[in-house]
């Protein structure tokens, strides 16, 4: 790395993050029903259908309900998502389709700026979608308050880090039909093995282990200790833990797009 | 405000340029894209980067407006090093990529006020301005249709119009025309010289020469990364060609021994010879009369003849 990753980054950030949002507005309604409905169908396929079979779920030492274990899950999942998903395909399409980023090379922001904004902009949109989540969820009464909002900042944080690591692959995939890889590979196995539907000692002891190392896992368990009104020291690790990933993505990112678009 | 030193300048200027690249150069890998390039753009007039598709105008111009980095050489715009004064000079040029590169799902007006804020320029003004260059590019009517809804002329309007919404002091355009019909190709030509003649720098790269030989004031063609001419117009075609051409569709051999004879420099393409000749009618006359088989005819020399000599009739690509 040539350069102080650093250098190069201003609060002009800010004009890429509200390009995004004056975008975004433009059609907020759609935006806004998939963090509105997604719950509604998840607590009805799995907190009605499946949880007669499920019975109760023992977590930190309380037994609790399957629809009040998977409901902090399905927040943490559509953090994950959403800011990935931003990052990647959305991202993909403005930098190689529109051309956005070629755009605003050619006024005074900087690619790192660019970066920078886009990826503020992900985990802001993970924040809104959360914020909907939150709603619908607390209206079956499975979140506990005031301790449930602390998954409002987790969603920032946690938006970063999952937006910094699917920019990382922006910067990478020569097509946009091979973000299908780190989807498959990656999302798709934390969406299934990270204790969102089941808890984690389910698993076979060495996958247990495995699932330690993966994103997912220590946001689920965040937002789900939020949700329960569960506070300890742990919690502190865990957003430690994302702005550790952040830190390591982040700079990766904008050495890969920089080598990508500075040519 | 100080203007180039035109044909009839009297007097002598000393004018600081807005674009200086001194033996200009880009590496891509083992591909050496611009090679040793060298021009100036004073202010007020209109420079154009003539040449055929991988000539390496886009790459010349992208180290102008701080998009790519430059292999070596140096390079000044309005006085300074771009690349230690990148954000600066950036908010003093407007540029005009060959893409159009809108925001789709925004509307025309959203689209400036967007851009605007790129560069800082505060809601209202932004306001403003952008609606007056709407009205400068004919675009006002449209102000609240989604850009992706517009014609293409449209759009390559809307790109210019973003491109002046900061008040550049140089206006970078590259293939401003490119793809458009007649009538758009026209308009745009038309601003671009009514910015002209309020005395806006305007750099342009392009490979139509009819747009060359109205809009600007000097030019230079490049060919594989490399300089081959440089300066006015009509001074090139001068140069180059003379004063008219003579073309002659299926020539016979006579009329090329003739040619020979006569120590005339023309061009055979087999089926055509193009001749450049002095302007003197006698010599048409005398073509037309003996050794005019498959018709004939006489016209005055263009840029194109220039452009067509220097790189070649083969196709580049």
């Amino acid at each position: 790395m040539k350069k102080l990753i650093l250098t190069g980054i201003s609060r002009r950030f800010i004009r890429v993050w509200q390009r995004n949002f004056t975008v975004y507005r433009q059609n907020w309604k759609i935006s806004f029903i998939t963090p509105m409905l997604e719950p509604l169908f998840y607590l009805l396929a799995f907190g009605v259908g499946l949880s007669m079979l499920v019975g109760k779920i023992h977590f930190q030492g309380y037994e609790i309900s399957y629809p009040r274990f998977i409901a902090p899950a399905l927040i943490a999942i559509n953090i994950m998502n959403t800011a990935f998903f931003e990052n990647t395909y959305s991202s993909f399409v403005r930098m190689y389709y529109q051309k956005t980023f070629d755009a605003m090379m050619a006024t005074p922001l900087t690619l790192e700026e660019i970066i920078t904004g886009e990826i503020i902009w992900g985990a802001t949109k993970a924040v809104i979608a959360t914020a909907i989540m939150l709603l619908v969820i607390s209206l079956f009464g499975l979140i506990r308050y005031p301790h449930g909002l602390l998954v409002i900042p987790l969603a920032f944080i946690g938006g970063i880090a999952f937006g910094s690591i699917g920019m990382f692959f922006t910067g990478i995939v020569p097509r946009i039909e091979q973000f299908n890889l780190p989807v498959f590979l990656f999302i798709t196995p934390m969406f299934l093995f990270s204790g969102t539907f089941f808890p984690i000692k389910n698993l076979p002891f060495w996958a247990q282990h495995l699932a330690v190392f993966l994103p997912l896992t220590h946001l689920v368990r965040m937002t789900r200790s939020f949700s329960l009104g569960l506070l300890n020291m742990e919690m502190l690790w865990g957003f430690g833990y994302f702005v550790i990933v952040s830190l390591i993505f982040f700079p990766l990112a904008i050495n890969r797009m920089r080598r990508r678009l500075i040519k | 405000m100080l203007s180039a030193p035109r044909e009839n300048t009297r007097y002598f200027l000393i004018v600081e340029p807005i674009v200086e690249a001194i033996h200009l150069k880009k590496r891509f890998g083992n591909l050496v894209a611009v090679d040793d390039v060298s021009f100036e753009v004073f202010p007020g007039e209109c420079f154009g980067i003539l040449g055929p598709n991988g000539a390496g105008k886009t790459s010349t111009i992208r180290m102008i407006y701080g998009f790519s980095p430059m292999t070596d050489g140096s390079l000044k715009v309005f006085g300074l090093d771009i690349s230690q004064n990148m954000r600066a000079g950036k908010a003093r040029i407007g540029v005009c990529q060959q893409e159009n590169n809108l925001d789709p799902d925004l509307t025309v007006l959203q689209n400036l006020e967007v851009f605007a804020r790129y560069f800082d320029i505060p809601l209202r003004e932004a306001h403003e301005r952008a609606r007056s260059l709407l009205q400068f590019m004919a675009l006002d009517h449209r102000r609240e249709t989604k850009a992706i809804e517009l014609s293409g002329g449209m759009m390559r309007r809307l790109v210019l119009a973003r491109a002046l919404i900061n008040n550049p002091e140089l206006l970078i355009l590259d293939e401003p025309t490119t793809g458009l019909d007649p009538q758009s190709r026209h308009q745009v030509w038309e601003s671009l010289e009514q910015l002209r003649a309020d005395g806006l720098t305007i750099l342009l790269t392009t490979h139509y020469m009819d747009e060359a030989s109205r809009l600007c004031d000097r030019l230079l063609i490049m060919d594989g990364g490399h300089i081959l001419v440089q300066g006015k117009p009509s001074d090139l075609i001068q140069e180059y060609i003379g004063h008219g051409i003579i073309e002659v569709n299926e020539p016979t051999p006579t009329l090329r021994s003739y040619l020979q004879t006569l120590n005339l420099q023309y061009e055979d393409t087999g089926h055509r010879l193009i001749i450049y000749s002095e302007g003197s009618g006698s010599l048409y006359q005398e073509i037309r009369n003996n050794y005019c088989k498959g018709g004939c005819l006489m016209r005055m020399a263009t840029l194109e003849d220039v452009f067509l000599k220097l790189t070649g009739r083969e196709l580049k690509e």
